[in-house]
């Protein structure tokens, strides 16, 4: 009799979850909590992410939502910690997550995709660490290239452009810099481009005296930057004022606006290969720049822009779907390729594969004048 | 030889601003008996003053820096020892202590809130002018912020040590029954100090906020580090917080040219127990001894 009761109750509360679950993806709305860091030291790329998405929540609720729901984005701030976003991504998904947009940074989406994965909850990152599309985990997508297709572009420029033999790596030590300093390191020694300095630095960390010391001692042609935005400014005032004069060379961050506007004008003639440019002449891209000015009535950075095509990607591979389905919504976005002529909030043709890796052309950049300038487009690999 | 210099140099100026702020742990730590955990906020919260001043009264950068210290004077000065320290006083140490920590969380989320989560680019007070010394580049700033530092030092010293005031102020520090007995007014002894501490703070703050820039979380690491500084150099001498700081911020600079820049971090620390174990006093302190 007991083992029938505790059968009935097993039942009644599967039956209660199962019934839950519906509702929630019965409701009017769509729930896509964005997951952020919106304060600690990934507060310029998660802020600028969140708000980017929330554009593009505003746009597709005044035309009538996902097939007719309305989407509804919470904010979880992960405060940049790892730990607290794995926390956020499990509440967002008890709260009923669609799915998850963010987070943006590489150490915390290592962290916590796994919950999303587990619950079997899509997410969209704006991570670009190699390792997250190298975990079997079905569930993760990108919303930029991952650094091992990103750093390799730089290749032709070190090796033909600068003709570099001796090469300095600055990097950040967390996920997000181990990764593109490994993806570097490999792509210098298949180019036979020799490292005379790899100095990584502590995630916001101060003073980079000791660090362009070293660098400037090292006498490489060139140097390549791998940090987040306030190191980048930090650094590059620092390199300014030691009068190293060998070519700045960075990946996603270094000509980035908050960069430039923090740094002082020491950024002027960095380079940088970014997978979206805000200052692209692409029209669409100008489009979604002005539209995030006249919101927020600041510049955005392509985190904005990152954000701003999660919610778009969801919305057309949900359409295509013809339903609100997580499973049918993972599986639909392998392999799909959104053309931008056909569906224009992507702003650029954009696909993934298999892996939720992404595919779509990128951009040389460099600062001139205060402002990053696009000097050159890199095809889609 | 020029790296050794570049680095020492650089250390040196990154030093003497850890100096500032430690010098305030020292200070509120002889009048009120306690420890400042809100003193890196402290530091940070002057330069977004200054911001406020400049972005949103659109006053010039002298005007939003007098705004600015005249905010942390009154702020960080009197409404800090009104407020939090005086209703507290007649207790032991630790609801205070306690009280600084909630009140560090206060200041950066508020900064957080009403301001910006992200970092924001300040106005260097000194031109960027560099000189060479030995093959090092030095820069102007980098020489102000160690004179400004050493002669706040100096001006302190002489100040509590030749002046009447500075003198009651000692006194008041070292017993305040006694000193209350001999005719002198404590509580104004005391604000002084406060006063005194708020603008060091706001010092360390414009000097730093160029280089560190200014963001609502700067408080926590510097914070840190100069309480370490102040441990390090002698928590009862404001020579010894200047020694502290400068020895770390240099210490800090050799250890990630000459030994690991992916370890630098734990330098203060490692130098915190060493000191702890062997000079707890701190290397320019004197031993306090106490009644039970």
């Amino acid at each position: 009799m007991k083992h029938l009761n505790t059968f009935k109750s097993m039942t009644l509360a599967l039956s209660l979850i199962a019934a839950s679950s519906v509702v929630a993806m019965a409701e009017d709305t769509v729930k896509l909590p964005c997951v952020c860091e919106m304060s600690g030291p990934g507060a310029v790329s998660g802020s600028n992410f969140h708000d980017g998405a929330a554009i593009a929540v505003k746009e597709i609720n005044a035309t009538g939502g996902i097939l007719g729901k309305k989407i509804e984005m919470d904010t979880y701030d992960t405060q940049s910690d790892p730990q607290v976003s794995r926390a956020l991504v499990q509440k967002a998904i008890d709260s009923g997550a669609y799915a998850i947009l963010g987070t943006v940074y590489s150490g915390s989406t290592m962290v916590n995709m796994m919950v999303a994965q587990q619950a079997g909850v899509p997410q969209m990152t704006g991570a670009e660490a190699p390792g997250i599309t190298q975990k079997d985990n079905n569930y993760i997508f990108r919303t930029a290239a991952g650094s091992q297709k990103g750093v390799p572009a730089l290749t032709p420029y070190f090796k033909d452009t600068l003709k570099a033999s001796k090469v300095a790596v600055a990097w950040v030590n967390n996920d997000f810099g181990k990764g593109g300093h490994d993806v570097f390191l490999s792509e210098m020694k298949k180019a036979g481009i020799s490292v005379v300095a790899d100095v990584p630095s502590e995630q916001g960390q101060a003073d980079f005296a000791a660090d362009v010391s070293k660098i400037k001692q090292a006498g490489a042609d060139a140097v390549f930057v791998y940090l987040n935005e306030e190191e980048s400014a930090r650094f590059l005032k620092e390199v300014k004022k030691q009068g190293v004069t060998a070519p700045l060379v960075g990946e996603v961050t270094l000509t980035g606006q908050k960069v430039i506007d923090l740094s002082d004008g020491t950024a002027e003639g960095a380079l940088a290969h970014v997978g979206l440019a805000t200052s692209s002449p692409d029209p669409k891209i100008g489009e979604f720049v002005q539209k995030f000015k006249a919101a927020y009535n600041r510049d955005s950075d392509h985190n904005g822009i990152k954000g701003y095509i999660a919610v778009y990607a969801i919305k057309y591979a949900t359409e295509l779907v013809g339903k609100v389905d997580r499973e049918a919504l993972t599986a639909k976005l392998h392999g799909l390729t959104l053309d931008v002529t056909k569906y224009p909030g992507m702003i650029l043709t954009t696909g993934w594969d298999d892996k939720g890796e992404l595919s779509r052309e990128s951009f040389m950049t460099q600062v001139k004048g205060g402002k990053q300038v696009v000097i050159g487009t890199v095809p889609a690999n | 030889m020029a790296q050794f210099f570049q680095v020492l140099l650089s250390g040196l100026s990154t030093g003497s601003i850890y100096a500032l702020a430690a010098i305030g742990f020292v200070l509120v730590w002889q009048t009120a008996q306690t420890v400042n955990f809100a003193q890196g906020e402290f530091v940070m919260l002057p330069a977004f003053f200054v911001l406020a001043g400049v972005h949103v009264l659109g006053l010039p950068l002298w005007a939003a820096l007098l705004l600015g210290l005249a905010m942390a004077i009154f702020v960080l000065g009197f409404l800090f020892k009104r407020i939090i320290v005086e209703p507290m006083s007649k207790t032991t140490g630790l609801p205070l202590i306690i009280a600084t920590m909630a009140l560090s969380i206060l200041l950066k989320e508020s900064t957080k809130q009403f301001y910006a989560a992200e970092a924001q680019p300040f106005p260097s007070l000194f031109p960027q002018t560099t000189f060479d010394i030995a093959g090092a580049v030095f820069s102007i700033q980098d020489g102000l912020n160690l004179l400004v530092s050493l002669a706040v030092v100096v001006a302190l010293t002489l100040f509590l040590d030749r002046t009447k005031i500075g003198r009651s102020m000692q006194a008041t520090a070292q017993n305040p029954g006694v000193a209350e007995i001999l005719g002198i007014d404590i509580k104004r002894m005391t604000l002084y100090t406060f006063l005194i501490n708020a603008t060091l703070a706001a010092l360390a703050s414009f000097l730093i906020s160029p280089i560190y820039l200014a963001k609502f979380s700067s408080g926590e690491s510097l914070g840190l580090i100069a309480f370490i500084a102040a441990i390090v150099g002698g928590f009862n001498q404001i020579r010894g917080a200047l020694a502290g700081g400068l020895l770390i911020g240099v210490l800090d600079n050799l250890t990630a040219t000459y030994v690991t820049a992916q370890y630098r971090a734990a330098v203060p620390l490692i130098l915190l127990v060493v000191i702890i174990l062997f000079r707890p006093e701190g290397l320019l302190g004197t031993s306090e001894g106490r009644k039970v």
